[in-house]
């Protein structure tokens, strides 16, 4: 007797929908990442003001200093003290200069913790001074209520 | 004659299994790097380096002296604006403002240059959160979504060492 073989058919869910939906979300994602996070640091938490609005135009070679609460200082992956920042500040003016520019042009933008004691970034500050920079910008995050 | 169906033909189907892998590993990836952005603002702080010159100061350009206290704890102690103590707590900036606005107009201020100044001088130990909420006290106030500005120029004076 000849016996027919059936054919098992396979139980294959209808991806579509499930495609459509990931798609979405990787437009969203893509849309809303912010590659300019690299000024953030982990280490920061931003005191906050109701003043300040975000600039139109970004500062002009920028310095950026990010003080954790403890003190410590990162400057360009470095970590320095208010002591040893010299050195870092005397490397970014010199790609300042290396550029036509001078020190007058240089713009010292300070994102100090909320919680870090306020000496240590009148210290930075001075330190700065002592390299001839003048043009300094205390970064704060913007509080909309 | 008889004509033989043919077989079932075989279906050209893409496959899928790659393209899902791909896509997922771009999801993963922006997840992870997703990170939600919070508006971020300057105040200008001008630190002009000392002058040799010995010009006579008009005693009127003298700058406004805020002072700040700090506890041990680096907590508030007292809020002084030319040695006027204002108290160390919200209405101590409230206070502040409103002295700020008494001594140089609610008026548009003054060019960078020639508007009035203020020179804080705080404590070491202070936390810095005081001092720009100080700095936001002198700086200017919102009136409905307009932002009215009073003092433009700030200034740190020495740091002072316990």
């Amino acid at each position: 007797m000849r016996v027919k073989s059936k054919k098992v058919d396979l139980a294959e869910g209808d991806l579509t929908p499930m495609i459509d939906m990931t798609f979405q979300l990787i437009a969203f994602f893509m849309v809303l990442i912010n590659f300019a996070q690299t000024e953030a640091n982990d280490n920061v938490v931003l005191p906050s003001s109701r003043l300040v609005k975000p600039p139109e135009v970004p500062l002009e070679f920028p310095i950026i200093l990010h003080v954790a609460q403890d003190g410590q200082v990162f400057l360009g992956g470095d970590d320095y003290t208010a002591e040893t920042l010299r050195i870092g500040l005397q490397r970014e003016l010199s790609v300042i200069r290396a550029e036509g520019k001078s020190v007058d042009d240089a713009n010292v933008i300070i994102r100090a913790h909320q919680d870090c004691a306020a000496g240590e970034v009148q210290e930075i500050i001075r330190v700065a001074q002592d390299e001839q920079l003048t043009n300094f910008a205390l970064r704060v995050k913007e509080d909309r209520r | 004659m008889k004509i033989r169906n043919r077989e079932h033909a075989a279906k050209n189907e893409l496959s899928m299994t790659s393209m899902i892998d791909i896509v997922f590993l771009l999801l993963i990836f922006f997840v992870m790097t997703f990170k939600i952005v919070e508006l971020e603002g300057d105040f200008s702080v001008r630190m002009p380096l000392a002058s040799d010159s010995t010009s006579v100061v008009d005693p009127t350009d003298l700058p406004l002296k805020l002072r700040l206290q700090a506890t041990e704890t680096g907590g508030l102690a007292s809020v002084s604006l030319n040695d006027i103590r204002l108290g160390n707590d919200d209405e101590a900036f409230e206070q502040l403002r409103a002295n700020v606005i008494g001594l140089v107009g609610a008026d548009a201020p003054l060019d960078d240059e020639d508007g009035p100044e203020i020179e804080i001088d705080t404590d070491f130990n202070l936390r810095y959160e005081h001092v720009i909420r100080a700095i936001t006290a002198v700086s200017g106030y919102k009136e409905g979504d307009q932002v009215v500005k009073l003092i433009e120029r700030i200034k740190f004076a020495k740091p002072r060492r316990n």
